[in-house]
């Protein structure tokens, strides 16, 4: 028998995350009674670099913060590199991935533990890669968290310059220091004059 | 000169969404507006290879035991099995898929919730697993139940299993959700309705009377395509 995809070959469409996504994807985080395999948690203690949260919320087109969104982020090191086997991963405690669900803070606020990235490669600002997914997005959205302190890298970063000039302020994380924590706080605009640049990755 | 580095097939918008789909309500203050920026990423500074690996247990694949409290799950049980592939029909192995689910009635353990069904005591409605070398992959769970939702007047979700996978590289990434041949209900869902109508198939099970085992559930195949490495002739050679 011809299956439905041998007859139709091609990407498996996209569809919603949908309101129900915390028991399966983030089930500790919302005390659900199953494990998760992903947290906010990027970098455990031993992890060499500069020691950042990320914070921000996800705000809908009235600028309402959303409490139903899921957030995923991907890193490299503070070298600038992502760990290439689970091995190097488990040893070195840098997961370079982490994933939080905007539900479970009282200002529907996502807050990551990591260090700040190294630039990748030579002429390429430090950035972290992210992915936004929610009930009414059918299709999730990639957008990059730059740096607030790294105006002269951003400022020749191929990607941020492919962005309209008057735009680029919407990828920029806002760099501050609170009791002794450095937070950078990024919130992702779904629309609006501010909307946040998404990108066709 | 060096030869420019390997990318990820870009995503094919004749098979997704539009962000803004009248249909469903909750894309209206949600969906992005302004046009997306062009962004073509290079394979290996995004790839992923460690996602996943050290946290699925022994039962997360199985949704009929895997939250047994005092018997078993109540509905009709199936096999959920497929192949994983990307575009030039490569199998994707060892990648991670998670699950998750309404109940045989239509109810989900999300505490948000709040359908007028009963939740099961011996189903909780979430798993996950590896694809194996050949991209394949394998549950058994129970049947879902269709359910209404606030879009629009007696508005009912079909039934459906909301599926997670990452493939090799961050681009690759997909959440979508797999429907049942001959639902009614398909006809009336914009969920599934905004999907363009040539791929919208793509979404709809197999039911295989080869993958039923006889006398304990039913099976279906749902083969899965991601977005995978845009390579040439000549680098298939090698």
């Amino acid at each position: 028998m011809m299956t439905a995809l041998q007859k139709n070959f091609g990407q498996t469409p996209s569809q919603t995350v949908g309101p129900y996504f915390a028991y399966g994807l983030t089930a500790e985080q919302y005390r659900y009674d199953f494990s998760q395999v992903f947290d906010g948690r990027l970098a455990g203690p031993g992890v060499a670099g500069e020691r950042i949260l990320i914070e921000g919320r996800v705000l809908d087109g009235d600028g309402q913060p959303i409490a139903d969104a899921m957030v995923e982020i991907s890193q490299a090191d503070a070298s600038g590199r992502y760990p290439q086997t689970v091995a190097e991963a488990q040893a070195s405690g840098f997961r370079a991935f982490g994933r939080m669900g905007t539900g479970t803070n009282a200002q529907s606020r996502f807050v990551f533990e990591t260090v700040k990235p190294g630039a990748e490669s030579a002429g390429e600002a430090p950035h972290i890669n992210v992915i936004v997914l929610m009930r009414g997005l059918l299709v999730h959205a990639f957008t990059r968290v730059y740096f607030s302190d790294e105006a002269a890298a951003n400022a020749a970063d191929a990607v941020l310059n492919s962005v309209p000039a008057e735009r680029r302020n919407t990828l920029v994380a806002q760099r501050s220091e609170q009791g002794g924590s450095v937070v950078y706080r990024f919130d992702v605009r779904m629309q609006g004059p501010q909307e946040t640049v998404f990108f066709d990755v | 000169m060096s030869k420019p580095a390997p990318t990820i097939t870009p995503r094919d918008w004749s098979s997704h969404s539009p962000y803004l789909y009248p249909g469903y309500k909750s894309t209206a203050k949600r969906g992005p507006t302004k046009p997306l920026i062009p962004l073509k990423a290079a394979l290996g500074e995004l790839s992923q290879p460690v996602y996943g690996h050290d946290g699925v247990g022994e039962l997360d694949h199985d949704l009929t035991r895997n939250a047994r409290k005092n018997g078993e799950p109540i509905g009709e049980r199936m096999i959920l099995t497929g192949q994983v592939l990307d575009e030039g029909g490569r199998p994707v192995p060892n990648t991670l898929i998670e699950l998750w689910q309404a109940n045989a009635c239509g109810r989900y353990v999300h505490k948000v919730d709040q359908h007028d069904a009963p939740l099961d005591p011996n189903f909780l409605g979430a798993g996950r697993c590896l694809t194996d070398a050949q991209g394949r992959y394998k549950f058994l769970t129970i049947k879902p139940g269709a359910y209404p939702w606030g879009n629009h007047r007696n508005a009912w979700r079909p039934n459906h299993i909301h599926l997670s996978l990452f493939g090799q590289h961050f681009a690759s990434r997909l959440v979508t959700q797999m429907y049942f041949p001959g639902d009614p209900l398909l006809a009336y869902d914009p969920i599934f309705q905004g999907t363009p109508a040539k791929a919208r198939e793509r979404l709809i099970a197999d039911f295989s009377l080869d993958l039923t085992e006889e006398g304990f559930a039913l099976g279906y195949q749902f083969d899965i395509v991601l977005r995978g490495a845009n390579e040439t002739p000549f680098e298939n050679r090698k």
